[in-house]
């Protein structure tokens, strides 16, 4: 791993480019689902030029963040395997919220983070499925109407628990100071590797921490 | 479109109540399947005054053509060929929306004014605010609605809207030259539906209903089947009713709770952040730094 003076590097340009080319499409996908499941967002199709062009384009960029983010995931995924220090991660979360108590063993990724990485790989998967079954005119006349039907509901759901944990992620990644300046510029200070994740550290520089 | 924008009961995904100051009276078409020669003028009058015209297709081996309900085809007779009691019968049905009371379609639909039901209880595709999602065919208990792949836009019958509006009854209805299809409003329709019951049941069909299925609440197309025990043999389903899934789905309450726990999650995060501030790293611990 480089290392360059204080820094330490902890996402590559590769790794970066992807993810926000996966929050970019998530962010699409999010205000123009936001439109198509309530009436009082429906205003916001005419940021993506009306509703029939919002509802041609959704599942268009919905492909796209497939083909981005499972790329992105194979490689992360080893980073998110669940170590012991990720249950006791979780079982202080809420200590660890309120600053009262901070874990001392965090690898790359804590708990929370992981938890938040392996929700995402299957309810992508679920929204794209049950999106290719509602994806009119070219899929959905395919499939039986009571399979629609299901998939509606599944699509549904599935995007609203997306959207509440893509909304905590936001806000822990504002929260943890240090952590937006990491996938933009890739780089944390050792104080910050130390601090949020010392078993990452020690791996990476060698040292103790 | 006509100009009823005074009398409308409905209006899809849209979140002010829709002005109905007038009380117009419920309009009814009653479909006397017992009365009904096939002659498929209803079909051709349909064509006609909504100046549609199907593709040509093949013959698919029965009377019924073109095959299926289309965007083009918004009237459809269909033609089955059944063995009831022994004996061989060939049972009609025109097919084509209902205009539930209860629209399936309306409640699924996400477009705000794509869907509307007038106070006569004619549900109405306003296709120019329609974005082409499907929904509306998810939400249909009779499989109705057709989306056009050209233009991506929904199309099914209006019951003559623009006719109704200005005082004529719809197409299908002036060309019937047997009675079979009978306007007018709910109440006349549904009366005189029970006297051509009563008439059924004196000729021996015993069986004899007249569907106007109460789980969508009733519809404003409504039929009398001599062989009321098996509406399936004719291609209605036995008792429709908007499937749950939909009503789930799309249901006001769900949403809106969807809605406020997403709001929530901002809310909290403003609240965690003025209670607790950012998580910084401790200056502490920079001082062991090389």
């Amino acid at each position: 791993m480089k290392t360059e003076g204080d820094l330490i590097l902890r996402h590559p340009v590769g790794e970066r480019i992807t993810h926000w080319a996966v929050a970019i499409a998530f962010m699409f996908l999010f205000l123009s689902g936001l439109a198509m499941f309530h009436p009082f967002f429906f205003w916001i199709s005419f940021l993506f030029g009306g509703g029939q062009f919002m509802r041609f384009i959704h599942p268009i960029v919905g492909v796209a963040l497939v083909l981005l983010f499972y790329p992105y995931a194979a490689q992360v995924w080893k980073d998110n395997l669940w170590l012991p220090a990720d249950t006791a991660w979780v079982m202080n979360m809420w200590g660890f919220m309120r600053k009262e108590h901070h874990p001392t063993d965090t690898a790359k990724y804590n708990g929370g983070q992981k938890l938040m990485f392996w929700s995402m790989v299957p309810i992508i998967a679920v929204l794209f499925l049950a999106g290719i079954v509602l994806w009119q005119p070219w899929f959905a006349p395919t499939f039986s109407p009571n399979l629609r039907r299901v998939a509606g509901l599944i699509h549904a759901t599935a995007a609203f628990i997306m959207f509440v944990g893509i909304g905590i992620h936001w806000y822990a990644a504002y929260w943890t100071r240090g952590s937006v300046k990491s996938m933009v510029r890739g780089t944390v200070t050792r104080a910050w590797a130390k601090f949020h994740h010392p078993a990452w550290y020690r791996e990476v520089s060698g040292r103790d921490a | 479109m006509p100009l009823q924008s005074l009398d409308i009961t409905r209006r899809s995904a849209t979140t002010f109540t829709p002005p109905g100051v007038r009380k117009t009276i419920e309009v009814a078409k009653l479909i006397d399947v017992s009365r009904c020669i096939g002659c498929k003028a209803c079909q051709a009058a349909c064509m006609e005054w909504n100046d549609l015209r199907d593709r040509v297709g093949t013959q698919a081996g029965v009377y019924t053509n073109p095959p299926d309900l289309s965007a083009e085809s918004w009237c459809l007779m269909r033609f089955t060929e059944e063995r009831i009691d022994g004996n061989f019968q060939w049972l009609i049905l025109k097919d084509g929306c209902l205009h539930c009371a209860d629209p399936g379609c309306l409640r699924a639909c996400p477009a705000p004014g794509a869907i509307l039901q007038y106070s006569n209880g004619i549900v109405d595709f306003q296709e120019e605010f329609c974005i082409g999602c499907g929904y509306c065919i998810s939400g249909c208990p009779f499989n109705i609605p057709r989306l056009r792949r050209v233009d991506s836009k929904i199309y099914k019958c209006t019951l003559c809207s623009d006719r109704i509006a200005v005082g004529l009854e719809p197409a299908c209805i002036k060309t019937c030259p047997t009675q079979a299809l009978s306007f007018g409003s709910k109440t006349d329709m549904l009366d005189l539906a029970r006297h051509r019951l009563g008439d059924l049941n004196e000729r021996g069909f015993k069986n004899a209903v007249v569907y106007d299925p109460p789980g969508v609440d009733g519809t404003h197309v409504f039929f009398v089947l001599p062989h009321g025990d098996r509406p399936e043999s004719y291609g209605l389903p036995r008792s429709p009713k908007v499937s749950p899934m939909v009503l789930l789905w799309r249901s006001g309450i769900a949403r809106a709770g969807g809605v406020f726990v997403m709001f929530s999650v901002l809310v909290a995060g403003i609240l965690h952040y003025m209670r607790h501030g950012p998580l910084e790293v401790p200056e502490e611990k920079e001082e062991g730094k090389p």
